[in-house]
């Protein structure tokens, strides 16, 4: 009886392979200009300002890659790429730290003034940094701080999602756990250290993939800040390759730089798939 | 909800949550303040002295006829880039839902493109609409329809567009994915043992039961098209043609930075901090309470 009713509710047979073939074409259709982007950087210059450029990979990798890695147009892409790194890293674990801690005193203490710094987190989630850049931008360079890696990241751990998220876990910790810890005379830090952060392990890991995805494809405000090349991440920097005016763009080194800053990316959303989606779930919810 | 059990003290609460108080105040708060006063006054030429003028700097924002059209381009670019990366989401959602086995493979292969970085996807959607080497414009070309989005507004928006909803599809097949799993096998049972076929089921079944979801993605889409899509309208068209793909956030850019028009680009930031209020009201208020996963 259950199998007959499954066969009637998922496909077999024609309607299998239809599905199948949706699927792939779906794939296909949405990893084109990935591909695309891939060929380009393994040919050379003249074979793409011939239209059309070839489908099928070069023998260029190495030079291109190596090319762009090790000279670059403005800079070369490593020093982009370790930029690039600082500043995510930086975001993923300041906006952690700041939130766990921050999450941690709301939850588990009565403190005065505790409503107001409640209230003063939360209209942080409301505003994007796109929207009060100019100012920003006056704070940071007041405070000598354009060109720095404390200017790329403080600025953006301004917001409130991770102590939000924080808050609701510890918000499920049993209180038992904290009962008995201050039966035992635990003082909170140890609390904190021995229960609250090792149970948090999951949540923070998925958060860590997010934030550091949100940090690495930043745009805007390190296009504001970083003046200087040495400073440029690979994200903003790809925009800075292409020449001004009427000059042909040197497309493979672009292209090659495209892919270079998509696969930290990558590796961490596909590597760590499982934490990701849940990561978005929750962050989101 | 509060905790029963809690410490005493306030000494460390307040040294633990100085941080990200600081960091707000700071980055955040002082910031948002500037923009809120400063769209009140017009500094003169030379930065050295500003003027008061009340609400004049959105009296002439209301005026202009640049800032009406950015409205509208915003409002068009997002409800098409919505659509865009919904629509196929759902499509391709529902069909790995069918499969009994290999969805996780397509679902690996499809969360790709949400890692690429908005102003990459730029890059990369450019590359193939470039009107000298693209080989979309080229083959356009051969079929006898002249590619430029340098010079046609509507082309260009149509480019953003596209670029902008590329990594959205994978982050909307994601939530369309877990809520199709989520759907009672006992209930899409009982409707097929009632005789209704696939597209039936979906329609009268499935599509509502997926509506919390579909709101949620509604907004949230939303709210990536006015805020995160900087990247893509930057590295394509830079606002052109003729401002043709200037949406809101570019123009707070271009007027702020480029133009050095502070008074009126705090106003234009004003004006988005009250979208996004609104924005996030209908967020709490329609799905805090709806969206379970």
């Amino acid at each position: 009886m259950a199998r007959e009713i499954q066969g009637m509710v998922e496909k077999r047979g024609a309607g299998l392979w239809l599905t199948h073939v949706f699927m792939i074409l779906g794939v296909l259709v949405i990893f084109f200009p990935i591909w695309l982007a891939f060929v380009a950087s393994t040919v050379t210059q003249a074979d793409i300002v011939r239209p059309p450029m070839p489908v099928w990979p070069g023998d260029q990798f190495w030079i291109n890659y190596k090319n762009a890695l090790f000279s670059g147009i403005n800079v070369p892409v490593a020093t982009m790429l370790f930029n690039s790194l600082v500043m995510a890293i930086g975001i993923a674990v300041g906006k952690i730290v700041i939130s766990l801690l921050s999450a941690f005193a709301i939850v588990y203490f009565r403190f005065p003034g505790r409503n107001v710094f409640f209230w003063m987190i939360f209209l942080t989630l409301m505003l994007p940094v796109e929207v009060r850049i100019v100012p920003t931008f006056e704070v940071v360079a007041g405070f000598g701080m354009l060109n720095s890696y404390s200017g790329l990241i403080f600025p953006l751990i301004a917001s409130a999602t991770a102590t939000f998220l924080f808050r609701q876990f510890f918000l499920t910790i049993p209180d038992e756990l904290a009962e008995a810890a201050r039966v035992d005379g635990a003082r909170p830090m140890r609390f904190f250290w021995d229960i609250v952060v090792p149970m948090s392990r999951t949540n923070i890991a998925a958060l860590f993939v997010i934030l550091f995805i949100y940090g690495w494809n930043q745009y805007l405000w390190p296009l504001l800040i970083t003046t200087d090349p040495e400073m440029n991440t690979i994200v903003m920097g790809i925009k800075q390759m292409f020449p001004t005016g009427d000059d042909f763009a040197h497309w493979p080194t672009i292209m090659a730089t495209s892919i270079l800053a998509m696969i930290p990316p990558v590796i961490v959303v596909v590597g760590m798939q499982r934490l990701f989606i849940r990561g978005l779930v929750d962050s989101e919810k | 909800m509060e905790k029963r059990v809690t410490f005493r003290g306030w000494a460390l609460p307040l040294l633990l949550i100085a941080p990200q108080v600081l960091i707000s105040a700071v980055f955040f708060f002082y910031p948002a303040g500037q923009a809120i006063w400063q769209s009140f006054f017009i500094p003169d030429p030379f930065g050295l002295t500003s003027q008061f003028v009340g609400l004049g700097n959105f009296e002439f924002l209301l005026g202009d006829k640049f800032y009406r059209a950015s409205f509208l381009t915003t409002a068009v670019f997002s409800i098409l880039v919505t659509l865009c990366s919904m629509i196929p989401a759902l499509f391709l959602a529902v069909m790995a839902d069918r499969l009994i086995k290999g969805s996780g493979v397509y679902r690996t292969l499809l969360i790709w493109p949400y890692a690429v970085a908005p102003a990459v996807a730029g890059v990369l959607w450019l590359f193939m609409f470039n009107t000298r080497v693209g080989v979309i414009s080229w083959y356009l070309g051969k079929l006898g329809y002249d590619w430029n989005h340098v010079l046609n507004g509507g082309e260009a928006m149509g480019l953003v567009v596209v670029a902008s909803a590329w990594g959205r599809i994978s982050y909307n097949f994601l939530f369309f994915f877990a809520a199709l799993q989520a759907v009672p096998r006992s209930v899409i049972e009982a409707a097929a043992i009632d005789g209704a076929r696939f597209w039936r089921r979906f329609w009268t079944i499935v599509l509502p039961l997926l509506s919390p979801t579909t709101f949620f993605l509604l907004v949230v889409n939303i709210v990536y098209a006015f805020f995160e899509t900087f990247g893509v309208i930057h590295t394509i068209t830079a606002g052109g043609p003729q401002q043709s793909t200037t949406v809101l956030v570019y123009k707070v850019f271009s007027d702020g930075f480029v133009g050095q028009d502070l008074g009126s680009s705090s106003a234009q930031s004003v004006v988005l901090l009250i979208v996004v209020g609104l924005l996030t009201v209908i967020q709490f208020k329609f799905i805090e309470k709806r969206v379970h996963y």
